[in-house]
């Protein structure tokens, strides 16, 4: 009786078991890469709002200093968004009749809260604090990337558990001086890590990666 | 034991790994339902979350009138409103150093430049598009004034300006009053006010530096 498959087969069925690892391999990177993508994270997607507030003219166009705005970010842990009547200190004389800045001025004369979209959303078991990240030398713009260059917010980093673990692990790679937290302008020189072990020095920067720092 | 079902019995018989395939289904649903959102959207309030409990929909409630807040009784007249009676005070009610002129630098640099520039001028970056022009602090009137009347205009706003009491505590607006009396002497200094120690390394500066920011 012939042989119902001819030899070369073996090396088929090897290959195809072969191929069933890899087959599985791929599928469990990809589960990780689509888990880890912009799509899962929201990560660099622009948020429409209810008024087109844009960074770039604010902070980039006008200098206007971030704490002008977010004024609790150096002592609390919420940054705080501007309450309406701060963009009526320039708005009450700025594009006055601009159809744009309407739900603005509508939300001063009516006393009912502006409704901005949050962009950041970190999952409720989640504590963060800014005024210890700002306090010990951590820039804005680590975080939240090139916000000056933004005509409309979005959330830079993926805000993924292994965003923050990497910076709490190796702070040095990302310390700058306390009087550049504010900046926007400023490129980490070449020899940061150098620099950066100094500064966790001197403004003892403690490794916290124990799971009750930020799950509490 | 009852009988089996007859109808159950011949699905057996044709498919016959139906308990294994309903019960794997079964967990995938499961697992799908898991990914419930409770534990990221948990039921409490954090700053401005909204709330449909009350009818204006803030979960951060306005503060009843009369209420004194924690260090907010704010008995100390003169550090509250910058008048001693009817009259506006000419010190700064705490003694002022050198940490205290800094502090008042960095705010006024985040909260006054943008209109009032950097020196003081009234040539800010607001003005520029378009802002009532602020007068400069450099005039006779303005250098006579008691220090209280500065402290007085962040709290309470003046004419076109609004009042800033909301973004820069009392504290910090004392420290911008005494930071804009420096901006005053500085624009009035002759060279013969420096050190003559300094006077060298002020002159090579002043060539290489401009009054606005880098940016
Ligand atoms: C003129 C006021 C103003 C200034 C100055 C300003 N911001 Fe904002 N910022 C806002 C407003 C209003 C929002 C809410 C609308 C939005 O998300 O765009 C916001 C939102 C944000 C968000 C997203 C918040 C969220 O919903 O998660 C970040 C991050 C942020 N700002 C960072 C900065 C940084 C960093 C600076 C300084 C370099 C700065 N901002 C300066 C007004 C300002
Ligand atoms: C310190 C002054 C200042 C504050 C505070 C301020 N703005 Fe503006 N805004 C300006 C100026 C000046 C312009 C005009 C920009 C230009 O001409 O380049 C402007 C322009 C705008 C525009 C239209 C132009 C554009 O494309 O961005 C919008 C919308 C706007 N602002 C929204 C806001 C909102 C919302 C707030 C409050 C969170 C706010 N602004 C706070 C000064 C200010
Ligand atoms: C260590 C990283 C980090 C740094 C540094 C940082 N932020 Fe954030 N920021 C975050 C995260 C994470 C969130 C989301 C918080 C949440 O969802 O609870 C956030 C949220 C915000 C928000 C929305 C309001 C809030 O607090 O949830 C604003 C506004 C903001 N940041 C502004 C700033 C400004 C201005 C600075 C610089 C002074 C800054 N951030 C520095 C990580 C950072
Ligand atoms: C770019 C660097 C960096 C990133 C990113 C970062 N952190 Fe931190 N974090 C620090 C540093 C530095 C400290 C200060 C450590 C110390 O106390 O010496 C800190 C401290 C903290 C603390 C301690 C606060 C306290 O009161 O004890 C918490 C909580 C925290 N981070 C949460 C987070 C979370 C949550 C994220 C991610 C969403 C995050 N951090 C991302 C640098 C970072
Ligand atoms: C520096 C801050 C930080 C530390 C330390 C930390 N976590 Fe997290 N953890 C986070 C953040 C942020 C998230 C939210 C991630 C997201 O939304 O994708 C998270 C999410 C989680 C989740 C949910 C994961 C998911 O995919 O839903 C678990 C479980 C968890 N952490 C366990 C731990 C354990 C266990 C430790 C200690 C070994 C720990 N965490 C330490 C910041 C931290
Ligand atoms: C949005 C622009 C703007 C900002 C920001 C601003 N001012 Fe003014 N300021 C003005 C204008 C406009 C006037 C003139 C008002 C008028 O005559 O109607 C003025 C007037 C003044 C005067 C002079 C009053 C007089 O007697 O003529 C002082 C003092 C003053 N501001 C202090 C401050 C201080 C301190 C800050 C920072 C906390 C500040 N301003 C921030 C716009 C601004």
């Amino acid at each position: 009786m012939s042989q119902v498959f001819h030899r070369s087969t073996n090396t088929l069925s090897r290959v195809s078991i072969f191929g069933g690892i890899f087959i599985l391999g791929f599928l469990v990177w990809a589960w990780a890469e689509l888990n880890a993508s912009n799509y899962a994270t929201r990560a660099k997607v622009p948020v429409n709002q209810p008024v087109p507030f844009s960074h770039e003219h604010h902070v980039g166009g006008l200098g206007i200093d971030c704490r002008y705005c977010h004024t609790s970010v150096e002592n609390s842990s919420f940054a705080g968004i501007p309450p309406t009547k701060t963009c009526m200190n320039c708005h009450s004389q700025i594009w006055v009749n601009a159809p744009m800045l309407e739900p603005v001025r509508q939300s001063f004369r009516t006393d009912q809260s502006l409704h901005w979209i949050r962009v950041h959303d970190l999952p409720d078991y989640v504590y963060f604090n800014h005024s210890i990240h700002v306090a010990k030398g951590i820039g804005c713009t680590t975080c939240h990337g090139a916000i000056d260059r933004m005509p409309l917010t979005w959330q830079e980093a993926s805000l993924q558990m292994s965003w923050c673990l990497d910076c709490h692990r190796h702070p040095e790679e990302y310390v700058r001086p306390r009087s550049e937290v504010f900046s926007v302008a400023y490129q980490p020189p070449p020899n940061h890590v150098e620099i950066g072990r100094n500064l966790v020095k001197e403004y003892h920067i403690q490794s916290l990666t124990s799971c009750s720092t930020c799950h509490r | 034991m009852k009988p089996r079902n007859s109808s159950t019995a011949s699905l057996r018989v044709r498919y016959p790994k139906l308990r294994i395939r309903i019960s794997i289904a079964l967990l995938l649903a499961c697992a799908s339902l898991a990914c419930r959102r409770d534990m990221q959207d948990q039921p409490k309030y954090i700053p401005l979350r909204g709330s449909d409990f009350f009818a204006d929909g803030r979960s951060a409630r306005p503060i009843p009138e009369g209420t004194v807040a924690r260090g907010e009784l704010r008995a100390d007249k003169v550090f509250f409103t910058g008048k001693s009676g009817d009259q506006f005070v000419d010190q700064v009610p705490f003694p002022v150093t050198r940490q205290v002129l800094e502090r008042g630098e960095e705010r006024f640099n985040i909260y006054c430049t943008p209109c009032h520039g950097r020196l003081g001028n009234g040539l800010g970056m607001i003005v520029r598009r378009g802002f009532k022009r602020p007068p400069s602090y450099h005039t006779d009137r303005l250098r006579q004034k008691p220090i209280g009347y500065f402290y007085d205009i962040m709290t309470n706003g003046f004419g076109a300006m609004q009042d800033y009491s909301a973004q820069v505590a009392p504290r910090d607006r004392w420290a911008i009053a005494a930071y804009i009396r420096v901006l005053q002497y500085s624009q009035m200094a002759s060279i013969n006010d420096v050190p003559p120690d300094v006077r060298q390394e002020l002159n090579s500066e002043l060539s290489t530096r401009s009054a606005e920011p880098k940016r």
